[in-house]
């Protein structure tokens, strides 16, 4: 099989690489760029924990060919953070302690940022099925809610 | 948050108690956290694992030569591959024979084979050409037609323990338990009410996030290094080193990041088998599971059947009390039925009682322990027996629980007699707690359950290392699944009486520490905690040595306080006091570097009780159940770091809610798994659920220097019972079976309405 070319910008940085035409774009994530942020938990878009934006808009990066990223910007938990300024919901999920084991993190908080970024002032109901799509085993959900709630107020303050 | 004590705390603690930020939380929220899947090595090969399609199947024959010939295949292993090194130890060759199937395939997914390939691709192409071929033999997956005379045997070597005369004929009951005390039937003959029930729950899975994945690195030299995502780094080295017939010296482990366990990573599946594919490629070789391969081939929960009796006084009292349990733990022995029998009547003071255990193996995947092995079944069984009491006698379901419920001196069903215990406490929080007034909306119901966990303490190897800046480096040989070493800093801070932030925990490789049990058992506060503290203490009667040593007195003439060592007395002479600094930056003068260990067998876990109350919705028309409102009320003997005992209660509610409402694997008429994925064996999502309300209560642990008790269990233990009553409240029907999914609650409706109909 030929590799494809891909040319993409990640996390603000252009990036080019060649893939497989039946690659992931999680695998290439992964596998191809080092970026193991995102998680494989399911490879069939049930847990969320592979979870990318592209072009804004949140997705399971084990359901995207890696090829069809081309021309795309991707942003990643990678991305989140500003230099050595964390992103507001990374601060508050450790102030909350909305992670246990941590697998679930990164996709939750790239979801939670899709959301926050499409609805700055979400109900605890509107956060709760913005991020019905990422399982979280560990912790019941409850501190990551009040993370997110408490993260949104203080981003529409700033 | 409320935080209760009911007893003083027996000192008063600077930063134990507080909530301090995680010191890997950088990491976890940045996405640089290494977890199993993550690492990578020079030359590294792809490892898959073929696994059989059948329930149970002789295997007659491997061929691997078409295999062994494409292009980019380096290694490819069998059973041939594993000798038998296990010198009759029954329970590691049952592990042996798990992770590599031998004479017979004993469940859909049971490992037949595995390949090293230079990618994935050609890894999976190459699993294709493996030709087997199997002997399709009869099944059984159900744990009462796995009992019945005639049922599909799966071992010629099982011949029931524990029944008197030992069978002649081999069946699929392992073993018969027994606890107990008293005389049941005597009991009964004083009751004025018995309940009799029967009730069955299906098997579900731990569900972490994270699949099993490890990184295996061995050479020709006999030398091994292992990455992996386990509860146990030391007991995979030990039990592949065994398998393999290595020296343990040679094998090397280092617990990565692990994305959740919950028991279920206490045992060995992918590591041998990435071990032996290294030593045969001599390349690194990297095995993940697929989710696929999570559930059909690691290590699931019993399903259970289980019928309980209990007979009562008018009064209110219990007389008498009996259950016979029958877990099925899937293609080998050790089902957790020991611990359903053990722990089924454990929160009740009783005169007699009598909990029978068995043991049975079906075509399923071997189980693993999963969060309170054994007990949410036995406890859902017997707390709805005793929720259905309270109702006939007219007395409420929590004053019901109070004048039965186990204290101190209570001689337990399960043979100890309890010490200070804190599930009267969890009751009496409870009757008070806003929840229990709160009214209920149409189609709701309340529900509530105890729960117990022994809770575990075992081996454990801590070392405490001050710096030459007077900073600590605290090595600890658990995996932190939860937040532990947020806890180990504080005590090692605590005790050392300097910032939380000056102490830095990690958790060591194999070759770094001694040995370590394995995280379970809700041991890791508890005894890694214990081993950090008299650590620390060793560490200060060292630093105080060298303090006198500096000012020429008695060792004995130095105090420790607060992170300075200062002289005990006026008599002792008047030396401005001496900080851990300063003390460290003068260790290489005064005798070398000054650390602290501790290793030991760690006894005196505390038992832990929890009382838990559940608001449920049933939908009559479609049979869906909504969960309201949820409050956990546990007793944490010492909330060491409070976020994370909360986070513990709340993760193992949550759980629960799954277990009672949604989860369950299903198998076809074939023996195959039905339902291998997270779209069609749901767990709980955000959506589902409300928040879910924790009350800490501190009732010390004699056991333990701050009274620290496990909290991570028994948030399991009550919720299937506290769901199953509050569904049945709801929706006006005792619901026997788990889970209560739409299809099972329209069901029970229906039978209820047709029996009104006739009557």
């Amino acid at each position: 099989m030929s590799a494809i070319h891909v040319t993409t910008k990640i996390n603000g940085d252009v990036v080019e690489y060649v893939c497989e035409a039946d690659e992931t774009l999680l695998d290439v994530l992964r596998n191809r760029l080092g970026l193991t942020g995102a998680k494989e938990g399911c490879s069939t878009g049930d847990c969320g924990a592979c979870s990318v934006t592209i072009d804004g808009r949140l997705t399971c990066s084990c359901l995207v060919l890696g090829a069809e990223a081309d021309g795309c910007e991707v942003g990643t938990i990678e991305g989140m953070a500003d230099g050595e300024e964390l992103h507001p919901l990374q601060r508050k999920f450790l102030e909350h302690a909305a992670l246990q084991c941590g697998i679930c993190t990164p996709g939750i908080l790239v979801a939670a940022k899709a959301l926050l970024d499409k609805n700055p002032k979400p109900t605890e109901t509107e956060v709760r099925f913005g991020l019905a799509g990422n399982l979280c085993r560990c912790t019941g959900y409850d501190k990551i809610v009040r993370a997110v709630m408490d993260a949104a107020q203080e981003m529409r303050r700033a | 948050m409320p935080l209760d004590s009911t007893q003083p705390s027996k000192r008063d603690f600077s930063v134990v108690g507080t909530r301090p930020l995680r010191p890997d939380g950088i990491d976890k929220v940045t996405g640089r956290a290494k977890f199993g899947a993550d690492a990578t090595a020079p030359g590294m090969l792809v490892g898959r694992i073929l696994r059989s399609p059948h329930a149970h199947a002789r295997i007659k024959k491997i061929d691997t030569r078409k295999a062994e010939k494409l292009p980019g295949v380096k290694a490819i292993v069998t059973r041939e591959d594993f000798p038998d090194h296990t010198n009759g130890d029954a329970l590691l060759y049952d592990v042996l024979y798990n992770i590599m199937a031998r004479e017979k395939a004993l469940y859909e997914g049971h490992a037949v084979a595995a390949v090293a390939a230079v990618d994935a691709r050609t890894a999976r192409e190459a699993l294709k050409l493996i030709k087997i071929d199997y002997e399709v033999l009869p099944h059984v997956t159900d744990v009462d037609e796995a009992m019945k005379p005639g049922a599909p045997i799966l071992h010629s070597t099982i011949f029931t323990d524990g029944v008197e005369p030992k069978p002649k004929k081999p069946s699929n009951i392992v073993r018969r338990y027994e606890f107990g005390h008293g005389d049941v039937a005597a009991g009964f003959k004083q009751a004025d009410i018995v309940v009799e029930r029967t009730f069955k729950t299906e098997a579900t899975h731990q569900g972490y996030i994270e699949p099993h994945a490890c990184l295996a690195n061995a050479g020709p030299d006999g030398q091994a290094e292992l990455w992996v995502c386990t509860q146990g780094h030391f007991m995979v080295r030990d039990t592949c080193a065994r398998l393999l017939g290595m020296d343990i010296s040679k094998l090397r482990v280092t617990a990565s990041e692990i994305g959740g366990g919950f028991g279920g990573k206490t045992t060995v599946f992918i590591e041998p088998v990435a071990l032996a594919l290294s030593r045969k490629a001599n390349r690194p070789v990297k095995v993940v599971m697929s989710r696929d391969e999570v559930f059909k081939a690691s290590g699931p929960t019993s399903s259970t059947s289980i019928d309980v009796k209990i007979g009562v006084k008018k009064d209110g009292r219990i007389v008498a009390a009996d259950a016979t349990l029958r877990y099925q733990g899937g293609a080998f022995a050790g089902s957790p039925v020991e611990f359903g029998a053990m722990t089924a009547f454990a929160c009740y003071d009783l005169e007699n009682v009598r909990a029978v255990g068995y043991d049975v193996v079906t075509n399923r995947p071997k189980q693993a322990a999963y969060r309170a092995p054994g007990a949410p079944m036995s406890a859902f069984a017997v707390e709805s027996v005793i929720e259905e009491l309270a109702g006939k006698l007219g007395m409420t379901p929590i004053d019901f629980r109070i004048k039965n419920a186990a204290r101190e001196g209570t001689h337990s069903s399960y043979g100890p007699t309890y010490g200070p215990v804190g599930l009267l406490a969890t009751l009496e929080k409870a009757k008070q707690h806003p929840h229990f007034k709160a009214p209920l909306g149409p189609n709701q119901g309340r529900g509530m359950a105890c729960g117990f966990w022994f809770n575990f303490g075992g081996q454990t190897c801590v070392s405490l290392n001050v710096n030459n800046d007077g900073t600590v480096a605290l090595s600890v040989g658990t995996p932190d699944i939860g937040g532990s070493r947020a806890s180990m800093c504080l005590m090692a801070a605590e005790e050392l009486g300097i910032p939380y932030d000056k102490v830095r925990a990690i958790v060591a490789d194999t070759s770094s520490l001694g040995y370590n049990d394995v995280t379970d058992g809700s041991r890791v506060t508890f005894s890694t905690g214990m081993a950090t503290i008299h650590a620390a203490r060793a560490a200060i009667k060292k630093l105080c040595a060298r303090a006198a040593q500096i000012w020429g007195i008695p060792e004995e003439a130095v105090t420790w306080e607060k992170g300075y060592a200062k002289p005990a007395g006026p008599n002792a002479g008047n030396f401005p006091p001496l900080s851990i600094a300063e003390i460290a930056a003068q260790a290489g003068a005064t005798g070398g570097p000054i650390a602290g260990h501790h290793e030991y067998s760690a006894d005196g876990a505390g038992v832990s009780f929890a009382t838990h109350i559940v608001d449920a919705e049933v939908d009559p028309e479609t049979g869906a159940t909504k969960i309201v409102r949820y409050t956990v009320l546990q007793d944490a003997g010492k909330a060491v770091h409070p976020s994370y005992v909360e986070g513990q209660f709340q993760g193992g509610a949550v759980q629960g809610i799954g277990w009672a409402l949604n989860e369950e694997y299903i198998y076809g008429k074939d023996g195959r798994l039905q339902n291998a994925g997270f779209l069609d064996y749901r767990i709980p999502v955000c959506s589902d659920l409300p928040m879910i309300d924790t009350v800490i209560l501190e009732i010390p642990n004699p056991g333990h220097p701050y009274g620290v008790r496990g909290v991570g269990e028994t948030s399991i233990v009550p919720p299937l019972a506290a769901i199953a009553n509050s569904v049945s409240a709801a929706a006006g029907v005792r619901m026997t079976s788990l889970p209560m999914s739409p299809p099972r609650i329209l069901a029970a409706l229906e039978r209820q309405a047709m029996k009104r109909a006739a009557e």
